[in-house]
C-alpha cells in the first residue's frame, strides 16, 4: 500500500509541478491544487498507515487494547484541506478578475509592470 | 502571567472582529486599528520586561500539557520580532489614514490588516510547527487581500505572481511537516529538538531540513526563488508595501532560524555551506537588481532582498554572535526598510509619482523630509552611527573571527554598493532640479495638519528608533548577544516548555 501510494504521490508532484512551469495561468492553479493534494497525502502516508485500528478506547479501559490508528495526520490533513480549499477559492477568484482586467491569461503577458 | 501569551494574539482578532461589524463607520475602524496596535505595542514591551528578567514564558493552550497540546512559547528572540510588529502595527496604522483611500477602508482594509499582524504575531509565539504553519496561511491570506484590494492592474499582475510563490512555499513546508511527523511521532518544536537531537536518522531528517530550507527561503525571498517579491511589493498602496517590506519577508527569516537553531543544527559544514552560498547570492543579486532600476518602490524591494542575504549569513555561521548579529540585523532592518517606503509613499503621494527620472529637487521643497529620508538610507547602508552600522558590525566579526572571509568580504562590499543605490536616490529625489518647469515645480511642499501627523509622525518615529539603536549600540548589542546564546543553546527553551524532560510514558 505504501509503495502504491508513494508512487500517486509522485506522479500528484510531478504533475503538479509540471502544471506550474506552463505559461497558461488556469493551468498553473490546477497545478497547485495537485500539488497540495500530494502534500496531504504525503503526510497521510507519512504517518503510517494501517488497517481497521480504530483509535477509540474500549469502554471500561483507561488504555487502548493493543495498537491503535494515529489519528493526528488525518486531523493535520483536515486543516490543511480546509486551508488550501480558501486559498484555491481566492486563487481563482483573483484569476478570473485578472483576466477580465488584463484580458490574458498568459503569464507572459503579466510582465508590463517589471522592467 | 503566562496568559499574557495569548494576547498578541486574542487582541488584533478582536480588533478584526470590531472592524468587520463597524464596516460603515469609518473613523470608528481607524480608532480601534490604532488602538489595538497601541496596546500591542505597549503589552510587547511589557512582555520583554517580563522575559528579560524572569526566563522563557510558555503557555500550553488548554492546560494540555506538552508535547500533547499546542504550545505557545515566547523567548527573547520572540518578544523582540513582537515589539517589532506592535511598532511597525502602529506606524503603518497611522500612516494609513491618509494613505489608504476611503474605497479600500470601507471593503475591509483595517479587518486584514488586523488579521495580518495577528498571524504575525502568532508565527512569533508558536511553539508547534503545525501550529506555525497555520499562522503561515492565515498571514498569507490576509497579505493575498490587502495586496490586490483595489483591483489595479499592476496590483492583479503583482497578486498573481506572490499568491502563486507562496502557495508553492506553503506546500513544501507541508510536506516537510509531514516527513518530520512521520519520523519523529511528534510536531512541538522543543519536543523535537529533544527527538531529532537522539534520532538515528540523521540522513532522512536532514532531507526534511532541506523542505523547509526551500519553504522559508522562498518566504524570505531568499536566493534563488526571490523573484516574487520585486514583481509583487510595489503595486499595492504604499502603507501595505511598507507593512510587508518591513515585516512579512521577517516572518520567513524567524522561522528560519527558530527551526534551524532549535531542530535542525547547521553543524556540519556542507549544510553551513550551503546557507551561506544562499546568503551571499541573496546580497548580491538583491543589490545588483537594484543598481538597474529606476522607479523608487521597485528599487527598494530589490534591497529587501538583498538585505535579507545578511541575516541569513548570520544563521549560516551559526555562533551565539553571529546569531544575535543577525537578530540586530533584523531588528534594524524591519524599522529602516519601513520607513523608506513610508518615504516613497509620502513622495508618490505629494508629486503623483515615484519614477527617478521624473522626480527631483524634493530637498528644496521640503528639507525635513530629505533630512527623514537620509537617516533611514544611511542606517540601511550602514553608515555610523545609526542602527546598520552596529548591525553590520556584529555580523562582520564573527565573520572574520570565524574565517568565513568570502561572504564576509561580500557582505562588505554589497554595504557599498547600497550607499551607491541610496545616494543614487538621493541625487535623482532630492538633490537634482526638478525636471520640467521650474517656477510650479519648486514651490514648497504644503502639508494639511492631518497629513504633518499621520505621514511625517510615524516617518520621525522610525527614524528616530533607527537614531537611538545606534546611539544606544553598547546596551543593543548586550541584548542581541543575550538572544544569540538563548538561540544557540535550545536547552533554555526545551526546559520551559517541557519542565518534566518530555513525554509522559
Amino acid at each position: 500500500m505504501e509503495v502504491i501510494l508513494a508512487i500517486v504521490i509522485g506522479s500528484l508532484y510531478a504533475s503538479g509541478l509540471y502544471l506550474m512551469m506552463r505559461r497558461n495561468i488556469p493551468k498553473f492553479i490546477i497545478g497547485l491544487a495537485l500539488l497540495s493534494h500530494g502534500a496531504n497525502l504525503l503526510i497521510f502516508t507519512a504517518g503510517g498507515l494501517s488497517r481497521g485500528r480504530p483509535p477509540v478506547i474500549p469502554e471500561g479501559l483507561e488504555i487502548p487494547a493493543g495498537p491503535i490508528a494515529d489519528p493526528l495526520p488525518q486531523a493535520l490533513i483536515l486543516t490543511a484541506i480546509v486551508i488550501s480549499f480558501a486559498l484555491l477559492a481566492f486563487a481563482i477568484v483573483l484569476i478570473l478578475r485578472s483576466h477580465e482586467e488584463l484580458k490574458t491569461d498568459d503569464m507572459e503577458n503579466l510582465r508590463e509592470n517589471d522592467a | 502571567m503566562n496568559l499574557l501569551l495569548s494576547i498578541p494574539v486574542a487582541l488584533p482578532l478582536a480588533c478584526a472582529l470590531l472592524t468587520l461589524f463597524g464596516r460603515r463607520n469609518i473613523p470608528f475602524q481607524r480608532a480601534v486599528t490604532i488602538a489595538g496596535s497601541v496596546l500591542n505595542l505597549l503589552l510587547a514591551l511589557l512582555l520583554f520586561r517580563v522575559i528579560r528578567s524572569d526566563g522563557i514564558l510558555a503557555l500550553q493552550i488548554g492546560n494540555w500539557p506538552a508535547p500533547y497540546g499546542i504550545t505557545f512559547v515566547a523567548d527573547l528572540f520572540s518578544a523582540v520580532m513582537l515589539i517589532m510588529s506592535g511598532l511597525m502595527a502602529t506606524s503603518v496604522a497611522i500612516y494609513s489614514i491618509v494613505m489608504i483611500d476611503e474605497a479600500r477602508e470601507r471593503f475591509h482594509y483595517h479587518v486584514f490588516f488586523n488579521v495580518l499582524i495577528m498571524g504575525v504575531n502568532g508565527a512569533f509565539l508558536t511553539g508547534d510547527l503545525f501550529n506555525l504553519y497555520v499562522w503561515f496561511e492565515t498571514m498569507l491570506m490576509a497579505s493575498f487581500v490587502l495586496l490586490s484590494l483595489g483591483g489595479e492592474r499592476p496590483q492583479l499582475q503583482g497578486a498573481i505572481k506572490y499568491v502563486a510563490m507562496n502557495f508553492l512555499s506553503s506546500a513544501l513546508f507541508l510536506a516537510g511537516v509531514g516527513i518530520i511527523y512521520g519520523i519523529t511521532g511528534t510536531l512541538n518544536m522543543a519536543d523535537l529538538a529533544v527527538v531529532v537531537r537522539q534520532s538515528d536518522h540523521p540522513g532522512i531528517i536532514s532531507i526534511a531540513s532541506v523542505l523547509f530550507l526551500i519553504a522559508f527561503g522562498i518566504k524570505s525571498a531568499a536566493f534563488p526563488l526571490f523573484f516574487w517579491l520585486p514583481a509583487s511589493y510595489h503595486t499595492p498602496p504604499s502603507p501595505v508595501s511598507a507593512i510587508f517590506a518591513g515585516l512579512l519577508t521577517k516572518v520567513g527569516v524567524y522561522a528560519l532560524i527558530r527551526v534551524f537553531t532549535l531542530i535542525f543544527m547547521p553543524e556540519t559544514e556542507i549544510t553551513q555551506l550551503v546557507i551561506l552560498v544562499m546568503a551571499g547570492f541573496t546580497m548580491v543579486t538583491g543589490v545588483l537588481g537594484a543598481a538597474a532600476q529606476m522607479e523608487m518602490r521597485r528599487l527598494l524591494s530589490f534591497h529587501i532582498v538583498s538585505q535579507i542575504g545578511y541575516m541569513i549569513m548570520g544563521l549560516g555561521m551559526y555562533t551565539a554572535a553571529s546569531l544575535g548579529g543577525a537578530v540586530l540585523y533584523i531588528v534594524h532592518n524591519i524599522i529602516a526598510k519601513t520607513n523608506l517606503f513610508f518615504v516613497a509613499g509620502v513622495v508618490a503621494h505629494k508629486t503623483g509619482t515615484n519614477d527617478l527620472k521624473k522626480l527631483g529637487g524634493i530637498y528644496k521643497r521640503s528639507p525635513i523630509l530629505a533630512v527623514l529620508f537620509l537617516i533611514s538610507a544611511m542606517a540601511l547602508a550602514g553608515l555610523p552611527p545609526l542602527s546598520g552600522f552596529f548591525a553590520k558590525l556584529s555580523l562582520v566579526i564573527p565573520g572574520l573571527s570565524n574565517g568565513h572571509y568570502v561572504v564576509t568580504a561580500t557582505a562588505i562590499a554589497v554595504g557599498l554598493l547600497t550607499l551607491f543605490s541610496m545616494t543614487k536616490i538621493w541625487n535623482e529625489v532630492f538633490w537634482k532640479p526638478a525636471p520640467g518647469d521650474q517656477s510650479t515645480s519648486d514651490a514648497a511642499l504644503s502639508w494639511t495638519k492631518q497629513e504633518k501627523i499621520c505621514l511625517l509622525g510615524p516617518v520621525v518615529l522610525l527614524a528616530a528608533c533607527s537614531v537611538v539603536i545606534g546611539l544606544a549600540g553598547g546596551s543593543v548589542y548586550e541584548l542581541v548577544t543575550d538572544i544569540g546564546a538563548q538561540l544557540k543553546s535550545a536547552d533554555a527553551y526545551i526546559q520551559a516548555v517541557l519542565p518534566n524532560g518530555g513525554r509522559v510514558p
